[in-house]
């Protein structure tokens, strides 16, 4: 019962920020309501008793990426702060498509029959997925390190552009 | 019948997750396709990545714990994936932003004939 009540009003506050964050005709509010989201599905990663998962996402999305949005919304900004955000031609297809989008979504998960299996959820997820980030999918884990590294130079270079050296 | 109803509203399962991050992809997707401003556009691919990764922690809770914590380690793959994403994006869009001084979609189409 209580885990229900949580629920509801963590996918309340979640669902309506960021419904709020597409609404908002202020691209500086859409920031913090973004922002809010992140927090809010920070609570639901806690709620499925993913831990590490959940300070993770507090540190890189509400931390990292909304500093990055931000500054990308200062070095762009001009005119009106009130009017830099509106709909563009489309919105109502749009809106039209998404609704349905959610109603068959929606229809679809509760019509099916999911294979649960009944094995409980560790205490601490830490340990296990340190063991197998570092052992099954180590590959994977070197693979996103050396992505990381591309994304940062080749962030520099796309603002700084290169310097032709005769 | 309305017994298993207030049954299935009350006890969190599975559906309720899958419903939860579907409803936010989607909302995301209407960020993408309605909003003018490209950092808006840049926010709603946000919020459809953060929704898959509630979708992995879900099913590996519920339908594939043998698997220990795989899709834990799959969301933190993709979390890094994000990161790297918004850093190139926002480097493009200032780089885009000094040549055009502007940050409507609609004007980015150097790549149309």
């Amino acid at each position: 019962m209580t885990m229900a009540v949580m629920f509801y009003i963590i996918a309340f506050v979640t669902l309506g920020s960021a419904l709020m964050m597409v609404i908002s005709k202020n691209i500086f509010h859409s920031a913090l309501l973004m922002l809010i989201s992140f927090i809010g599905v920070a609570a639901v990663y806690i709620l499925l008793h993913a831990d590490f998962l959940a300070a993770v996402q507090v540190l890189v999305y509400a931390g990292a990426i909304t500093v990055f949005i931000v500054f990308g919304i200062m070095f762009t900004m001009k005119g009106e702060p009130r009017k830099t955000n509106p709909f563009s031609q489309n919105a109502i297809p749009a809106a039209v498509l998404i609704l349905l989008f959610i109603v068959i979504n929606a229809v679809t998960v509760i019509k099916t029959v999911w294979p649960f299996s009944n094995i409980a959820p560790p205490e601490t997820t830490v340990k296990a997925i340190a063991d197998l980030m570092l052992t099954k999918y180590v590959v994977g884990f070197e693979v996103t390190a050396v992505l990381l590294l591309a994304a940062m130079v080749g962030a520099i270079v796309i603002v700084k552009g290169v310097k032709k050296s005769s | 019948m309305i017994d298993i109803l207030m049954d299935k509203f009350l006890t969190i399962g599975l559906e309720h997750f899958l419903i939860l991050s579907g409803t936010l992809f989607f909302i995301g997707l209407f960020a993408v396709l309605a909003k003018k401003n490209v950092i808006a556009v840049l926010m709603g691919i946000e919020i459809m990545f953060t929704s898959v990764n509630i979708n992995l922690v879900a099913f590996n809770k519920y339908t594939a714990a043998e698997a220990l914590l795989t899709g834990h380690v799959f969301a933190i793959f993709v979390i890094a994936l994000a990161a790297a994403e918004v850093a190139v994006g926002l480097a493009l869009i200032i780089s885009i932003y000094r040549q055009r001084t502007s940050t409507d979609v609609q004007d980015f189409d150097w790549l149309k004939w």
